[in-house]
């Protein structure tokens, strides 16, 4: 089972190697990491994607807690939350393709980002099913290259994760 | 106080109490070891890096304060590394301060420059590189409350030379209670311990089950009050051999792989195991799946990482062995256990640790117990890897805290000299005994060096099969007595090596000469080499094949 996990951690070089060292050692799996700074300066939060069953994430969390720069690990896997995430899509498109892969993107609400004689580039965001189902329509026509920023995630209400 | 970067490292470590440092200067320690020069700390010059890394766990392991150790950038942080990763895996607390090169040169390959923090994050329970002078005291700080509190650990801090050159106005850090991302807990919930203390006055085949975690502690006390309390009968691992007294009644030996054969059947047949301070290694639990599968097991650990880790368990209790087990001596009641230790009793009497003792040759058995009868539990023991390590666990009376000194999780052979030097000069008063193989004493042989210029009394038995005997053990039982690559040869005389060192070396080839050989090496006041012939080909029993259910034990 894929797990959503929001991690708040110190906003310090080499943290970021820290996490990822400590899932590559033991051996657990990171499907998408994303990172970025916090409305307070000293704290960046890290959304996990980590593929595995209930026991796997136990120990994953577990395991990010003792490393002394992470601050709070929030499973938020069973929560209300808004995932999302941008993908950059370099899509084979002559002339006479272009309306119709527009027609995609608008159905999509995407955007065309950058184009040329034989290809355009799409970039969209949303949560993966979206992403999926824009993958496959755009896939036709030849998909040549894809970058994803990896899932971010936040819990709906007034909550703030950070207090 | 205008003080330079090197002052405020020593000015720092006298503050946390740390009066004796184990390293090996080089080019970018230079500023520190100038500062050190004239200052009271005690510094013990080991003659290789990883040598002060050991020393330094064994001076932690006897005290139970964090050792200290220095060395320079590069190689010298690099030959720390088997100590730190064998402080680590047995949580032991270590401050290693490394000196790097410049923050001008770094990350441009300089010379002597190796990425420290990169290569011991895996190894560390923390680490740090420092680039303020102004945070510097801090993060010396920060490091033994790290490596000291919750669960201990070894912690790392790299200083540029730049900053060990710099000058700042100098003040003493604040104390702290937590940091922001870390905050040990020793006391749990109250209602985990009472729910395993109400299953442990109902289970028929209850077991008690201690480990390092006991020892760390500081709670023996508790784990004997305990056992006695409900008359259970008790294992131990082998980093928890001086949790109880080897020579308890209720005490069934050490389990798992050269477990008695007591003790790996209690696991196997008992309906409660209580592990305290424990963390189910492999080592010891053999094949999880057969592990204590008649049972439900009750974990007791101050590291929640632990519970759930290797086995799972039916009952949790996070917090400090001290904090946990007076709780449960409280709220426990002895059961009917009676048919329980009976059976016990006939594992016991018909599976005991036995070898030949009617043999020409010296049994390497045999120099333990000539030298637990000389020493009576009181020495402390400090062991390297291997056969020798498995026959002291099972042969030698154990029954003061922190007085067997052994590398069980990472296994690091060469360990042993410079721990003895480490646990020799943590307690001067004590007696000090390396038991260890010819393998092992060849891998940090050069401390024989430290040991005579210091004149430590500390007494090194060479249990000698001219090989790898486990190694060779292995090769026999699973390799078709393959011997690749685990003979010695030429034969090493051990006794003129320990002399071309400065050290008494003592030679015995005849069984007859063993126990006058003991004597006579505890009579010598400073370091002693004993060489002892044993028989190369005797194994460690019983062995449970890497893997197998515990049950499964080849006698």
């Amino acid at each position: 089972m894929r797990h959503v996990l929001s991690v708040l951690v110190e906003n310090r070089a080499g943290v970021l190697a820290r996490v990822a060292g400590m899932f590559s050692r033991r051996g657990y799996n990171i499907e998408s990491l994303a990172v970025g700074t916090t409305d307070k300066k000293d704290i960046s939060r890290m959304t996990i994607v980590v593929e595995g069953d209930d026991r796997v994430v136990e120990q994953v969390i577990k395991q990010l807690h003792k490393l002394i720069e992470v601050l709070k690990v929030s499973n938020i896997t069973n929560e209300e939350y808004v995932g999302r995430e941008l993908v950059l899509f370099k899509v084979m498109a002559d002339p006479t393709q272009r309306a119709e892969i527009m027609q995609i993107v608008d159905i999509f609400r995407a955007h065309i980002v950058d184009l040329n004689k034989k290809t355009l580039m799409v970039e969209a965001t949303g949560d993966d099913k979206k992403l999926r189902a824009i993958e496959e329509a755009l896939s036709p026509f030849g998909i040549i290259e894809v970058v994803r920023t990896g899932k971010i995630a936040m819990v709906r209400g007034q909550k703030s994760h950070l207090e | 106080m205008l003080l330079s970067g090197a002052e405020i490292v020593i000015e720092t470590l006298k503050l946390e109490g740390a009066d004796t440092v184990f390293g090996y200067p080089g080019g970018a320690a230079l500023p520190l070891y100038d500062a050190l020069y004239g200052s009271s700390i005690r510094h013990i010059l080991t003659r290789h890096e990883q040598g002060a890394a050991h020393a330094a766990d064994g001076y932690a392991r006897v005290s139970g304060k964090a050792g200290v150790c220095f060395s320079t950038s590069g190689p010298g942080a690099t030959n720390l590394v088997t100590g730190i990763a064998t402080a680590n895996m047995d949580s032991s607390p270590l401050v290693c301060i490394t000196c790097q090169v410049t923050w001008e040169l770094l990350g441009k390959d300089s010379f002597q420059e190796a990425d420290v923090i990169g290569i011991t994050a895996p190894i560390t329970k923390h680490n740090f590189i420092v680039k303020d002078i102004d945070e510097l005291a801090k993060t010396i700080k920060k490091a033994f409350f790290i490596a000291s509190t919750g669960r201990p650990g070894p912690v790392v801090v790299d200083v540029p030379k730049d900053i060990l050159i710099k000058k700042t106005e100098f003040k003493a850090p604040e104390p702290f209670a937590s940091l922001c991302g870390y905050e040990p807990k020793y006391k749990g919930k109250t209602t985990a311990v009472t729910a395993i203390a109400k299953a442990l006055s109902a289970a028929k085949r209850p077991l008690l089950f201690l480990g390092g975690g006991v020892v760390i502690a500081g709670a023996q006390k508790e784990a004997l009050a305990l056992a006695q309390k409900i008359n259970i009968p008790v294992i131990c691992t082998l980093m928890g051999m001086t949790a109880f007294p080897t020579n308890h009644p209720q005490h069934l030996g050490m389990a798992g792989m050269h477990g008695s054969y007591a003790a790996n059947m209690a696991i196997t047949e008992c309906d409660l195991l209580v592990g305290c301070g424990v963390r189910f290694d492999d080592r010891v639990t053999g094949s999880t799946a057969d592990f204590a599968s008649k049972a439900r097991i009750a974990h007791l650990d101050i590291d929640p990482a632990e519970i759930n880790k290797n086995v799972e368990t039916h009952f949790k209790a996070v917090g400090d062995l001290s904090w946990s087990l007076p709780l449960l001596i409280e709220n426990t009641h002895p059961g009917k256990i009676e048919p329980w230790w009976q059976q016990i009793r006939l594992w016991q009497q018909e599976h005991p640790l036995s070898f030949d003792t009617k043999s020409k040759e010296i049994k390497p058995q045999e120099v333990l117990v000539e030298l637990d009868k000389l020493v009576k539990g009181e020495a402390v023991l400090v062991t390297d890897v291997g056969q020798h390590q498995m026959w002291t666990a099972q042969y030698c009376t154990m029954t003061k805290p922190r007085h067997f000194i052994t590398s069980g999780g990472l296994g690091t052979m060469g360990f042993g000299l410079p721990a003895a030097i480490g646990a020799q000069i943590a307690c001067p008063e004590e007696e000090v005994w390396l038991i260890t193989g010819d393998g092992s004493i060849m891998m940090n042989c050069q401390e024989m060096a430290t040991a005579a210029e210091l004149k430590l009394p500390i007494r090194v038995a060479i249990l000698n099969n001219r090989g790898l005997g486990m190694v060779r053990q292995w090769q026999r039982f699973f390799y078709n007595t393959h011997y690749s690559s685990s003979r010695h040869e030429p034969d090493m005389d051990f006794a003129n090596l320990a002399k071309a060192f400065g050290c008494t070396g003592i030679r015995v080839d005849e069984k007859k000469d063993l126990p006058a050989a003991l004597v006579k090496a505890r009579s010598i006041k400073g370091p002693v080499i004993i060489d002892i012939r044993v028989d190369n080909d005797e194994d460690v029993m019983p062995m449970v094949a890497p893997g197998q259910a515990l049950a499964k034990m080849i006698e």
